[in-house]
């Protein structure tokens, strides 16, 4: 292990809450948060530091489990255990609520903009995945709501060129969805992890996904298309985590992933370039064991620039890494 | 390094969480005892915590509500930096991993506590004497 990670700046984010996401803008001029205090928090940078921006507190009456930024930069989703969904609209440095999505019986743990931009995904307790289809006057609708998993869905994530969709579940596995016939439906399902998956990333390709886990495992999934598209495991990274791991990301730019761990870790693995495609290799590269004081939450690579990586966790922080390359 | 010290400071905090439903504590019921305690040392100065806790009654929803206080009062009350394992001691339910699975969900358990009436429920039997 030759690379290092190093830290860039850290700051607290939720005061005396916990931070549970965060996330570049597609520009990554900006990072969006949210947490157990209810608040979006829109943050930005001033010389070389990151500024709060913008407190967004009355959107929801329960946590803010999760922010996404559509794909034009315009629009911020944010999902809550109050059960809705709401949609902001970015006025110069401000956000104003747009709408509230409603329809989830209970907690609602996800929300993800297709690359489209005209497509949105949520996930609940209530273990249902529901796509939203948005038209130009900015009106939602949901086309899809779709019952595949027997528990709590966690994560919903879209594949990056496809129209595919995949779902995480407390019932330990992965659905991977397509539309047929104006209807999303299950393709696959990716058994094999023993316990919650937290979270799901496609690699830049699409072709593979990598799956990260209460069991303490990371698994990478490999894509074929046959007559029926199927995904199977063809590494499982354990051994390195030594709790629950609640996020994974692949970097598009550099194709390095990392996660996020209940052990207050952070650990980047790069793939061995000589390995059988088939039988992928992947190795710890860096790891910072106390990159926060509680657990990290959330991983996420800035879109534009290769090595930044932002992180948050239970303590209420958000902390700004760089991964050195040693081959650089 | 001691670790009956640090179990006994746990077992201090736990023993006298009132059950959610009968007018006792859990170490007057039996649901907590000092051996239901174990401390192991993790790396830089914190600590693991296993519980494992022995419900009275059958009741699936109980043993849930008490794996709750027990995670909450912990996490308000412990003065050192620790990790917490909770779970139903074996044999004492049919759905035990049902249980600690939930229990040890820590997104479930703060959602549950943004519930008002679970919370209601939780901070009656966490409450202090003197509180």
């Amino acid at each position: 292990m030759k690379d290092a990670l190093v830290l860039v700046e850290r700051f607290t984010a939720h005061p005396d809450s916990r931070c549970w996401h965060v996330a570049w803008n597609p520009t990554a001029t900006l990072m969006a948060s949210c947490g157990g205090d209810r608040a979006i928090r829109i943050w930005g940078k001033e010389g070389d530091s990151w500024k709060c921006l913008s407190v967004l507190q009355d959107g929801h009456q329960r946590t803010v489990r999760r922010v996404a930024w559509s794909p034009c930069g315009t629009y911020l989703a944010s999902a809550s255990f109050d059960a809705t969904t709401c949609i902001w609209k970015k006025k110069n440095d401000d956000f104003e609520c747009l709408t509230t999505l409603e329809g989830h019986e209970n907690e609602v743990k996800c929300v993800t903009w297709a690359p489209s931009g005209n497509l949105l995904a949520t996930c609940s307790r209530d273990k249902s995945v529901w796509v939203w289809e948005v038209d130009e006057e900015d009106e939602y609708e949901c086309v899809t709501v779709i019952n595949s998993h027997t528990q709590d869905v966690k994560l919903v994530v879209w594949h990056p060129t496809l129209e595919l969709l995949a779902s995480a579940s407390y019932d330990n596995n992965i659905c991977v969805y397509k539309e047929e016939d104006d209807d999303w439906e299950c393709k696959a399902t990716l058994e094999g992890h023993t316990s919650t998956v937290w979270s799901l990333t496609f690699d830049p390709s699409g072709q593979r996904m990598a799956s990260c886990s209460d069991d303490r495992t990371v698994k990478i999934w490999k894509r074929f298309d046959g007559a029926y598209m199927t995904w199977k495991c063809v590494c499982t990274l354990s051994g390195f985590h030594e709790r629950s791991v609640y996020d994974i990301a692949w970097c598009r730019l550099t194709g390095a992933l990392v996660t996020a761990c209940g052990d207050d870790g952070v650990r980047v693995f790069k793939e061995d370039s000589t390995a059988d495609p088939e039988q992928p290799v992947f190795s710890l590269a860096a790891h910072v064991s106390k990159a926060h004081s509680q657990d990290v939450n959330c991983v996420a690579w800035n879109p534009k620039e290769a090595g930044v990586l932002a992180t948050c966790s239970d303590n209420g922080e958000i902390a700004i890494w760089k991964y050195q390359d040693d081959h650089e | 390094m001691n670790m009956e010290e640090k179990e006994l400071e746990v077992y201090d905090v736990i023993r006298s969480i009132r059950d959610p439903e009968k007018p006792n504590t859990l170490e007057e019921l039996d649901v907590v005892t000092e051996s239901c305690v174990e401390v192991r040392p993790l790396p830089g100065d914190e600590y693991l915590i296993i519980i494992k806790f022995s419900p009275t009654v059958p009741h699936c929803s109980l043993a849930t509500l008490i794996g709750l206080c027990l995670q909450v009062k912990l996490q308000r009350c412990l003065p050192f930096k620790h990790k917490l394992e909770i779970y139903v001691s074996e044999g004492t339910h049919s759905t035990e991993e049902d249980i600690n699975k939930q229990i040890n969900d820590k997104e479930r358990v703060a959602a549950a506590m943004e519930n008002p009436d679970l919370r209601e429920i939780v901070e009656q039997c966490v409450m202090e004497p003197d509180d």
